[in-house]
């Protein structure tokens, strides 16, 4: 589990597209960088995140370490009923770091 | 330069030499992919099909100060439909040793087609953004930044 930030709106209309922002603290190591004896630091990345909603994908990313540290994704969904957005990231060890908020649709 | 080298920086030496400094010795210079490479980072992902500039919005800045966290956004007009809607979006890099930057799946319950996220790009560059539709058809845009300190270094202030 790691650190993580998401935002969702806490209520829409019925239909209403919101977005939503995700993002979790990783140093998404490109394996071209050195520690401080000079070794080099082997890849080390989120491999996947993913967004569920109402039972339904409504975001799911390959991240690459093309991407910076601390990746960041922001997206939509269309609102449908009151249930919780979840959230899951997958590191490429396997390691999972999971977050939810409840969306309530008027 | 090369006078604090024989023992390792401490960070805050790191910070004094700046970008660019002693660590960048030790580093195995990484290699910017070729265009073909770039192709074929495409064509895995997408296929040999055609791919058609248009439909794709693009927005990255025209010059990023250093390339570690360089802000974009890729978007596609789209009713998003079951009938019709953009099922996925990648970009991919011309220059960074590894083309294929993120690749991010949509469908109808995600009500846009927008992705907004932070990449690291090498040096400056193009970008590229490419988009399948629910029929298969794929679309492209291609942006040009300029990048001063690209993200292949050690970063001024790590951790």
């Amino acid at each position: 589990m790691r650190e993580n930030r998401i935002r969702v709106p806490k209520e829409a209309a019925a239909g209403e597209i919101v977005e939503v922002r995700a993002m979790i603290m990783h140093p998404m190591e490109t394996g071209f960088n050195v520690d401080d004896q000079g070794a080099v630091i082997p890849v080390n990345i989120v491999a996947e995140f993913k967004c569920v909603y109402d039972g339904r994908e409504v975001f799911r990313a390959r991240l690459e370490p093309g991407l910076s540290a601390n990746p960041l994704f922001i997206f939509h969904l269309r609102a449908t009923r009151t249930a919780p957005v979840e959230f899951l990231w997958r590191d490429q060890d396997g390691d999972l770091t999971t977050a939810s908020a409840t969306l309530t649709v008027r | 330069m090369k006078g604090a080298a024989a023992r390792p920086p401490n960070r805050r030496q790191v910070i004094a030499l700046g970008v660019g400094g002693v660590m960048l010795s030790a580093l195995p210079e990484p290699v910017g992919a070729t265009q073909d490479e770039v192709s074929a980072a495409i064509a895995k992902l997408f296929g040999s099909g055609a791919i058609i500039d248009g439909r794709v919005m693009l927005e990255i800045p025209k010059l990023a100060e250093t390339g570690f966290s360089v802000p974009v956004s890729v978007s596609v007009e789209s009713p998003m439909t079951e009938a019709d809607h953009v099922s996925r979006i990648a970009i991919f890099s011309e220059q960074n040793p590894r083309p294929r930057i993120v690749e991010a799946f949509f469908s109808p319950a995600s009500g846009a087609a927008s992705l907004e996220t932070r990449i690291r790009l090498s040096g400056s560059q193009g970008v590229v953004a490419i988009a399948q539709m629910s029929d298969g058809s794929l679309w492209r845009a291609r942006q040009e930044i300029e990048v001063i300190v690209g993200a292949c270094k050690p970063p001024p202030a790590r951790r």
